[in-house]
């Protein structure tokens, strides 16, 4: 059950007591849906989507973490690849890339090697752009 | 006595205008004070560089290719925060400056070499400004440098007003900016209305604090304004 993996901490689901949770793991990765609520560490080894609501901290390392455009996190967040939709309010440190939808709205620092922001996006915060080894890096929209 | 909507809706232009096409302006134009940042930026790695224009992937690609930091805060967009207005003793609604620079603007001191105005100034409602400035002549390191842009009278009140995203060393991108009212949907989205005109000694007022001002005057009405903290 993907909550075990992947959740420490106080958590909490409303409406359908969590039952998105167990029914939400589609393809390659797990799915917290937008009626849930954590408040927490989240930690895990696998894709994560998040639709929902999360307070604390999210370490994927080597995977990817897409926030929804109902995701509304309040977390500092390590993590290869990170696409934002929602709503961030916390740090990214990603290895690899960030993707700023339209739709996001973010505050917060971005540490990562690439960067893409659409038109509309919002940021507020710091970007460092860490070169890779022998390389320009790029920042497109 | 003025409502809260009133007010708000002073900094955009009026409804009965004709409508703006569905495919947003491109326009460039050659800039002398940018081009003046970038031979410090070209001078220098790992300088920090406050964009206080919409978030731009242009200028964050810029600045970031050329080993700086870059740090984005949209304060026109912050400035219309509902939460910011407040009553004056008089019943009429104003904005907060001491709640608004407890939310923005918030670095340590002397933290930046580059700042980026562009054309805040202009458009944001009167209280702000000096503030606005104050607080970032303190955020800036010694010997950093300014860059905003003024309307000159020729401009008129209903002036575009544009997002500027950096293309090259002197060259800017210009896009029209456009926000909805809040508590409006996006389709209702308009240009923030020119607020005032600052003629060259409101500008040195302005930027009394700081070390020195050079003036770039435009053909397109702007007044370009490099300023050394």
């Amino acid at each position: 059950m993907i909550y075990n993996r992947f959740i420490r901490g106080e958590q909490s689901a409303s409406e359908d007591g969590g039952q998105s949770m167990d029914a939400a793991k589609t393809g390659e990765f797990a799915h917290i849906g937008k009626s849930v609520v954590i408040k927490g560490e989240l930690s895990g080894s696998e894709d994560l989507y998040v639709d929902g609501n999360v307070e604390g901290k999210i370490e994927l390392r080597s995977y990817s973490l897409t926030i929804g455009p109902n995701g509304n996190v309040k977390a500092d967040i390590s993590a290869k690849a990170v696409v934002i939709q929602g709503k961030l309010d916390g740090n990214v440190s990603a290895s690899e890339r960030v993707d700023l939808r339209k739709s996001a709205v973010m505050t917060g620092d971005v540490t990562t090697q690439r960067i893409a922001i659409e038109e509309g996006a919002f940021l507020k915060g710091k970007v460092d752009v860490q070169r890779e080894a022998g390389r320009a890096v790029p920042a497109g929209s | 006595m003025s409502s809260v909507s009133e007010n708000v809706m002073k900094f955009f232009r009026s409804s009965n205008q004709v409508a703006s096409p569905a495919v947003p302006q491109k326009l460039t134009r050659r800039s002398s004070g940018m081009g003046e940042v970038s031979r410090l930026l070209n001078s220098q790695e790992g300088l920090c560089v406050l964009d206080m224009g919409a978030t731009s992937a242009s200028n964050i690609r810029f600045f970031t290719n050329n080993g700086h930091k870059n740090y984005s805060e949209d304060l026109l967009c912050s400035s219309l925060d509902p939460a910011l207005r407040v009553q004056d003793s008089a019943g009429n609604s104003v904005i907060d400056s001491k709640k608004f620079l407890e939310d923005n603007l918030v670095y340590p001191a002397a933290h930046f070499d580059v700042a980026l105005v562009w054309n805040l100034p202009d458009y944001m409602e009167e209280s702000l400004v000096k503030p606005t400035i104050d607080r970032l002549w303190s955020v800036m390191k010694p010997g950093g440098v300014l860059l905003a842009f003024f309307h000159t009278r020729d401009a008129g009140p209903d002036s575009t007003c544009y997002r500027y995203h950096v293309t090259g060393t002197d060259m800017l991108e210009m896009r029209e900016v456009k926000f909805a009212p809040p508590g409006r949907p996006s389709s209702e989205k308009r240009s923030p209305r020119l607020q005032r005109v600052f003629n060259n000694r409101h500008i040195e007022n302005l930027f009394r604090d700081f070390a020195s001002i050079k003036f770039f005057l435009a053909r397109d009405s702007i007044r370009e304004v490099l300023v050394v903290r």
